[in-house]
């Protein structure tokens, strides 16, 4: 069906089918709205695609590992008969280090450090349990008489208050905490201090020793606490999950239009009152929900004389500039990790074998260069779905840290040198690696803003960072999904709880539609 | 005359916390004594002849946060204190540009305008939102932080005065002050200005003293250390103590003896004394025990509990929680003797800029860079320099015709990555300083006569600072309020019944404020009447 087909008008339309709009959407059309989701890609999944980096090899975008997303969310929209399947659940981490043999991060293999990580990662487990439901639900607002908002401001500090007094001190002593320090606390082995300081840094623009970095890390338990399966990977790369959130959607009534780019929202007395596509043709909302970045939203699709000057300010002051690169790589064989465990190759391995050596990759971000010994997080998923490359065939995929949006000496003349560096890093690792490589793809941020349409490249839309966070995410007056014009709401990353492949935002965007618009 | 007999109270070390927390004490009517390693008194605050007549401010150079509060109180001009308000200030960079700071509006204004129009416009927007933040933090500093886990209507009662305090903000603001106190200077600068020097002279202000970078998030809120200065009574003045800033501590010893109070300085506290779970007095370094009902340490929290107390008089608990606080040395300083005033050619001459404290910077990458040497244990190659000639406007201090300078130097590490501090490798870093000023005077390296050259590794071993912290503890949000020091102990008490802490540890941490040792001096006064009702 071609975008000639939709009706002109719609109870809700959606810009973007990233997964945030998928939900989103879904969420709507199963409450009964009728749905349109409007989707510039020929496909659907924004960021969460599955795309063919080289003739016959396939790889999951960006994210590469499926962790954050509820499993209550998933079972509410049917994912399972949907068509989405795992090709593996509950991978393990590996960290690799010079020189040393690989360590598993995994409570009963630590060794010396066993004890000190199962008492760490219990009290870790606890304070997620608490933080997690902050996520799944609208962030309050301060300062008014509503009791719903006091309320959910007074839930949030019983539930800590219930951790009791020792738990509640230490979280709230952490809460602000860098990383660094806190694994130094608790933590002798460098590997394995790096290798849990990469969980809390990847994909923002941080080192350990930025304060702070224990909540991005909280952040993070926090969304896998309510997860359906600790690290998975879904068969047939992330595009598989947008996929079965749009059969979910449409299952409940929603269309879909891929190839169908909006150029602008329209605003009539005051209010937003559809789209109009790029191809001229308009097609009438009540109710607006952008998937897209914040910036691009109100500054590009609705346009910055709906605002007023302190708002505006504000969204350009959004920090978005993205720091994470994805790198991925065809292979003619599997590739040989020295002294790596069989089982290690199907899960996740980390180049991050220090607090220093983050924090030194780190350092060169802050000046618009690359690192040059970059933190990387790697997957092989056609150890676990070989289908995603021809028989024999490999794929390699590794989000490669620290790659800056807007490097200083271009992309252009960086680009090369950069995929250089990091082959040559898990060449140290996997002896043999570069002379089995038959393909390879850089995508940087600035490629990634161009491809996913994502301001900034970055995957959270915007810097999850204590100044964007929760009540002030993505800015003061539109933090609770609504925005300064009356029927546009957002649903992105770029809203509270913020990005990874959750879709907690799209949820909540959902529920804060119905409840506003009866 | 060494004084002789027990105390009601102790109070080891003579910073001016401590010598704030012993007037208050002695003010209530207890016998108070107040113990100093060193032969002199005001540990950080002095004033010192290092060289011929010149006199140093050797450590702490600047007095803006003292409480006007406490020097009303303590009659601190009565007891010779004179403070002079210093105007201004200027920002030097290596192309030989600058950027001075004026007390006049119109004049400030147009020095912004000339290197950014739109800046000068954001200036007064800056200004008057740093100083909204001012105003809403001032009045915490000198009450006793709330315990969030206590259910005492106490706590309770000062956790709803915070809350509606917060409340009064109204919706907007509250969210600009969630955000000011979580984000970096760097970004909270790049938010308002577009010009690289006009950020990087306010940016100096939020590193000064910390382990973090000006991109470190958690720096904006140190920016407020500019605009809380209460010089009589001007908001955001920062000036000179006549006779440098021993003479704070000076008159606080007088009205402490004025009010009853006894120091002995050149005493060394060796164990503070528990018995019972009680602190019962200290026994000094030459073997001396002294009773008293009440001790109170001055020293930073590492430094009291781990060297100066039994480990076993202590909860394991606490004792891991003091070794996991952060105290880190970040800062060195140079005290240098000129046989006359320097020049510096970007300066134009005759402005009153010269009279402030001069930074030598060029961008807030920089200042950064500088931070990232800190971090790999070198001192920072191109540091972050800010200078004080406070003998312009105290001619007292030095012999007539010369001058004093103060240097401060952002970033110096406590333990270096290849060595220890031996004599050259201090050298090297007075050397590395005294470059980079010469390079905006030409005439300055001809002009010294003398350089007393501090590393933290120094000033822990003269103040007693542990690792040469000058705010006894990193101001990072795990470090403040009820953080501070230690969760469960931010209200001035410790594990042993009658032993306090009042040193820069303690909420609201650091700086020539005093508000610790008056917090400290009230928290102790409740016990006692707590405990003998009247």
């Amino acid at each position: 069906m071609s975008i000639e087909e939709v009706k002109s008008s719609y109870d809700c339309v959606v810009i973007g089918a990233g997964h945030n709009g998928l939900v989103c959407a879904a969420t709507l059309a199963r409450s009964g709205r009728s749905v349109l989701v409007l989707e510039a890609a020929g496909q659907v999944g924004g960021a969460a695609s599955t795309r063919e980096f080289a003739t016959g090899f396939r790889v999951s975008a960006c994210a590469h590992l499926l962790h954050l997303m509820s499993a209550d969310l998933m079972r509410e929209l049917n994912l399972a008969g949907m068509g989405l399947e795992y090709a593996a659940v509950d991978m393990p981490t590996t960290a690799l280090a010079a020189g040393q043999p690989p360590m598993v991060v995994s409570e009963d293999r630590l060794g010396s450090e066993g004890a000190a990580y199962v008492a760490y990662a219990a009290r870790m487990r606890r304070f997620a349990a608490v933080l997690a439901p902050i996520l799944a639900a609208v962030p309050p607002r301060l300062g008014t008489q509503r009791w719903k908002d006091r309320l959910a401001l007074l839930g949030a500090g019983w539930r800590i208050r219930k951790l009791g007094r020792r738990d509640m001190r230490e979280l709230l002593r952490i809460g602000g905490m860098n990383v660094h320090d806190l694994l130094q606390e608790n933590f002798t082995s460098p590997v394995l201090q790096g290798a849990l300081a990469a969980d809390a840094v990847l994909g923002t623009n941080f080192g350990p020793r930025s304060p702070g970095t224990v909540l991005t890390l909280l952040y993070r338990l926090a969304a896998q606490a309510s997860a359906g399966a600790a690290l998975a990977q879904p068969k047939g790369g992330m595009g598989a999950l947008c996929e079965a959130l749009a059969r979910s959607a449409t299952a409940a009534g929603a269309d879909i239009r891929v190839s169908t780019p909006a150029a602008r929202i329209v605003v009539e007395q005051d209010r937003a009152a559809g789209v109009v596509l790029e191809s001229g043709r308009s097609i009438a909302a009540r109710t607006v929900i952008s998937s897209a970045d914040p910036k691009t939203t109100f500054l590009r699709l609705l346009g910055a004389h709906f605002l007023d000057a302190g708002f505006v300010r504000s969204v350009n002051h959004l920090r978005t500039r993205g720091l994470a690169a994805k790198l991925h790589l065809a292979l003619d064989r599997a590739p040989r990790f020295t002294d790596l465990e069989p089982a290690s190759l199907g899960g996740r391995l980390l180049v991050a074998p220090s607090l220093e050596h983050i924090e030194h990759a780190y350092n060169h971000a802050k000046y618009g260069e690359y690192s040059a010994a970059p933190l990387m997080e790697v997957t092989v998923p056609t150890v676990n779905d070989p289908c995603l490359a021809p028989p024999g065939r490999h794929v390699l995929s590794a989000v490669v840290q620290y790659a800056p949006y807007g490097l200083k000496e271009g992309w252009q003349h960086g680009r090369q040198r950069f995929t250089d560096l990091a082959i040559d890093t898990l060449e140290g690792y996997a002896p043999g690696l570069r002379a089995s490589i038959i393909g390879v793809e850089l995508l940087t941020p600035e490629d990634i803003e161009r491809d996913f349409r994502i301001t900034g490249g970055h995957w959270h839309h915007a810097e999850l960072a204590f100044d964007q966070f929760f009540m002030v995410r993505p800015v003061p007056g539109a933090a609770q999904y609504l925005t300064p014009v009356d029927g546009l709401f957002l649903c992105g990353a770029g809203c509270h709880p913020g990005g990874g492949v959750m879709g907690a935002a799209g949820r909540n965007a959902a529920h804060q539609v119905l409840k506003q618009v009866s | 005359m060494a004084p002789v007999g027990s105390y009601d109270a102790i109070v080891v070390g003579a910073g001016h916390n401590g010598l704030v927390a012993a007037c208050y004490l002695a003010r209530a009517g207890l016998k108070t004594l107040v113990l100093e390693r060193q032969p002199y008194i005001g540990g950080a605050a002095v004033s010192r002849r290092l060289y011929r007549d010149f006199t140093y401010s050797n450590c702490s150079y600047v007095c803006s946060l003292l409480r006007p509060e406490i020097i009303r109180t303590l009659q601190l001009p009565r007891f010779g204190l004179q403070l002079i308000p210093y105007e201004g200030g200027c920002t030097m960079m290596r192309d030989g540009g600058h950027l001075a700071l004026y007390d006049n509006h119109d004049a400030l204004r147009r020095e912004i305008a000339r290197h950014s129009k739109r800046d000068a416009e954001a200036y007064e927007r800056y200004s008057r939102d740093v100083m909204r933040q001012c105003k809403f933090i001032k009045p915490l500093l000198m009450r006793e932080p709330p315990d969030p886990t206590s259910f005492k209507p106490r706590d309770i009662l000062e956790l709803l005065h915070l809350g509606q305090r917060f409340h009064r903000l109204g919706e907007r603001r509250m969210y600009d002050t969630l955000r000011f106190w979580s984000m970096s200077a760097a970004d909270f600068l790049d938010e308002y200005f577009e010009s690289e020097i006009v950020k990087a002279h306010f940016a100096g202000s939020s590193i000064i003293g910390t382990a973090l970078g000006p991109r470190s998030p958690g720096t904006a809120y140190v920016l407020l250390h500019h605009y809380m200065g209460d010089i009589d009574d001007t908001v955001g003045a920062w000036g000179f103590a006549r006779g440098g800033m021993g003479a704070i501590s000076n008159a606080l010893g007088a009205s402490l003896q004025a009010s009853g109070g006894a120091i002995r300085s050149g005493v060394e506290v060796a164990r503070i004394l528990v018995r019972g779970g009680r602190a019962r007095g200290v026994a000094l370094a030459s073997g001396e025990e002294i009773r008293s009902r009440l001790v109170i340490s001055n020293l930073d929290v590492r430094r009291t509990f781990l060297k100066t107390m039994d480990p076993g008089d202590l909860p394991d608990e606490f004792l891991r929680r003091v070794r996991n606080f952060k105290i880190r040395g970040s800062s060195g300083k140079l005290n240098i003797a000129l046989d006359g005033l320097p020049s510096f050619p970007a300066i134009p001459a005759g402005a009153p800029c010269i009279r402030g404290d001069m930074h030598v910077t060029d961008t807030v990458e920089m200042m950064e860079r500088a931070y990232d040497d800190w971090k790999d244990g070198r001192w920072s190659r191109a540091p972050y320099i800010d200078m004080l000639i406070p003998s312009q406007i105290d001619p007292s201090m030095v012999p007539d015709g010369k001058h004093y300078m103060s240097v401060f130097v952002q970033y110096c590490p406590y333990v270096l990555a290849d060595g220890e501090w031996d004599g050259q490798q201090r050298q090297a870093f007075g050397d590395t300083v005294i470059d980079t000023i010469a390079r905006h005077s030409p005439d300055f390296k001809s002009l010294i006569l003398h350089a007393e050259i501090r590393t933290p590794w120094d000033i822990e071993n003269e103040v007693g600072l542990t690792e040469g912290n000058i705010f006894q503890g990193e101001l990072t949000m795990d470090q403040l309020l009820f953080n501070r020091p230690i969760p469960g102990y931010a209200q001035y008490r410790s594990p042993v019944r009658g032993m306090y802490m009042c040193g820069s540890s303690t909420h609201p941490g650091g700086g020539v404020m005093g508000a610790p040792g008056a917090n400290a001096a009230r928290a102790v006064l409740r016990d006692l009447r707590r405990m003998q009702p009247a």
